[in-house]
């Protein structure tokens, strides 16, 4: 599904503060399975979590996305790839307070021009799935942690994308809402999705959500 | 419905959650420009009434007046003088007129003296001006007394007071008859204040002037375009004065409007950010703030448009008149006749509306086109 060869990333480049956070990355992630990149901070896993999900280029090296080698379309394309085959969880959620649950989830579906009575609907129908639907209304700030979690969730299933990008899922979460979310993974892989997250929490990784856990140090990856 | 236009009103639904989310700065800032479009509007809109005003008055005035010179400075028509004009080809009618000015010290004003035929005003009567009889509390049959140059007392009966309807140009006048007028200013018999000439062509009005000049050497004929001319000047340097006096309020005030609209909060930044690591395009953001700024700056405009239209039309303009109008002890009050001028509203629209949606626009471009992955770095 996601092929990356030497992949290499070097952020200021040229400059005094020149700093390379990826050196040589070659990973294959399968689709409809959960893969977990596992590592100190540090280490490179969100930088090659942003680089799979369109959301920055490798300095060096190719992404091929279902075949295609995408690390050097423009800005444009990369965006329309983003939005239609990838979903986003982030550590902090990045919900946009002021806006109700529902205002929040359909926000990735505004650009393509879908009618708001459809993208409504879709919200509602993944907030009942999240068991969250009473909350549907609400303003997100008025959310507890995990409930603003699964608007992220729903959030970033509101296009239908096939691989959900999902960063430190459980970093601001106890220990029953992260079961509850691993729960909510297994129900990824049930509806085919390709998931790929990274977390250095023992509960996610060594769960049986997960297929496959890949381990990174120093910009580079370690063991399987 | 097109995607496009759903895309579209997208935006707009999400602009209006942001403004309203924003409600503090963004209302300050709506009433912030909204104040300066009155301002201007208001300014705009009363000149421009008073010029159409002047203009609509001044038609009804005679063609041409002739005054005559001596020493540089006006003086009395001597008699003879409407038999030497002679006969002018294309002057319908000439007539001497006889008028004046009165200083009286019970309201420390001015009032101007005009004599008419004793078919329109009998002898020991007056009709008077609206502003003038308010300030002196004159009403029909009333009977009131002017002390005259020489020291003399006059008493006059108010026959009627005239019409509020031409109170720009009237405000201060008291008509009397011809025998009471010379009697009042001890005004020596034949001769007048000046000559009042009506010429039918308005192509002719200069041959007129010059044949005027070459009978008269001594005369100078005033063109009623002259004096519209000068009129239209007048409000021009008036509506230049307030605009200096205000233009320091105003400038303040736009840099109020522009540091708001140009500032990108910390907390904006961040949604950029997100609706950009979600699949925004850096195309759609600026879309979205394009709309912001137009739905701020186009709701000002026409708030601040709509808010000057009823303060000239339906309250005289009462922020500004004082200045704009003139000076004087008797203000005429008047309702000006709607009159707004389409280049008048554009000129309007492009120094208020364009600048600000360009103020939003410069910063968003450059929040709008960081890296989409700052968001997972936060």
């Amino acid at each position: 599904m996601i092929e990356l060869t030497n992949i290499r990333k070097a952020f200021n480049q040229g400059r005094h503060n020149e700093y390379w956070a990826l050196h040589g990355i070659d990973l294959s992630v399968e689709a409809g399975k959960v893969t977990a990149l596992r590592g100190p901070s540090g280490s490179g896993k969100t930088t090659l979590l942003t680089i799979v999900g369109c959301l920055s280029r490798p300095t060096e090296g190719r992404v091929r996305f279902k075949g295609e080698d995408i690390s050097g379309l423009p800005e444009r394309f990369l965006t329309d790839i983003r939005r239609q085959s990838f979903g986003f969880v982030f550590q902090q959620f990045n919900l946009i307070k002021g806006l109700s649950a529902v205002d929040n989830i359909i926000l990735p579906g505004m650009p393509t021009g879908r009618p708001r009575r459809a993208l409504v609907e879709r919200a509602d129908e993944l907030l009942d799935q999240l068991k969250l639907g009473h909350r549907s209304r609400a303003r997100v700030e008025w959310l507890s942690g995990g409930e603003q979690q699964r608007v992220a969730i729903a959030r970033a299933l509101i296009n239908d994308p096939e691989v959900i990008i999902a960063d430190e899922p459980t970093a601001n979460l106890d220990t029953a809402l992260s079961r509850e979310f691993l729960a909510i993974l297994e129900g990824f892989t049930a509806a085919g999705k390709t998931v790929l997250l990274t977390s250095h929490d023992p509960l996610v990784v060594d769960s049986s959500a997960v297929h496959r856990v890949v381990g990174m140090r120093d910009g580079r990856l370690t063991a399987d | 419905m097109h995607p496009w236009l759903e895309k579209q009103l997208h935006l707009i639904d999400f602009t209006l959650a942001s403004l309203a989310r924003r409600k503090t700065k963004n209302v300050g800032l709506l009433l912030a420009y909204t104040l300066i479009v009155f301002v201007l509007a208001s300014l705009s809109l009363f000149t421009h009434a008073l010029r159409s005003e002047a203009s609509y008055v001044l038609a009804g005035s005679p063609e041409v007046i002739l005054q005559r010179m001596v020493a540089g400075r006006h003086d009395l028509i001597p008699p003879g003088y409407l038999e030497r004009i002679g006969r002018i080809r294309g002057v319908q009618k000439k007539e001497g007129r006889l008028w004046g000015y009165y200083y009286d010290p019970v309201v420390n004003a001015n009032y101007t003296f005009m004599a008419r035929p004793a078919s329109e005003v009998a002898d020991g009567t007056i009709m008077v001006g609206s502003a003038l009889a308010r300030e002196r509390g004159l009403a029909p049959n009333n009977t009131i007394s002017f002390r005259s140059y020489a020291g003399k007392l006059f008493g006059f009966t108010v026959a009627a007071v005239l019409s509020p309807d031409s109170e720009l140009l009237s405000a201060d006048l008291v008509l009397l008859s011809e025998n009471d007028f010379r009697r009042f200013f001890e005004y020596p018999e034949g001769h007048y204040t000046d000559i009042a000439l009506s010429v039918a062509n308005p192509q002719e009005v200069r041959t007129v002037a010059a044949k005027l000049s070459t009978a008269l050497p001594d005369s100078r004929p005033i063109l009623r375009e002259e004096v519209l001319r000068t009129y239209q000047s007048l409000f021009d340097w008036r509506e230049g004065i307030v605009l200096t006096v205000l233009a320091g309020a105003i400038l303040a005030f736009a840099i109020l409007a522009w540091e708001k609209a140009s500032g990108l909060s910390a907390e904006e930044r961040r949604e950029i950010g997100i609706l950009k690591a979600i699949g925004w395009e850096t195309g759609d953001i600026i879309r979205m703030k394009v709309w912001e700024g137009l739905i701020i700056s186009l709701t000002a405009f026409l708030l601040g448009g709509i808010a000057a239209y009823v303060h000239v039309f339906h309250f005289g303009a009462a922020v500004f008149a004082p200045v704009l109008k003139g000076w004087s002890v008797l203000y005429p009050r008047f309702t000006l006749v709607p009159a707004v001028d389409g280049l008048q509203i554009a000129t309007l629209f492009f120094f208020t509306v364009v600048p600000y949606t360009a103020a939003v626009l410069v910063p968003i471009w450059r929040a709008a086109i960081t890296d989409p992955d700052a968001v997972m770095r936060a």
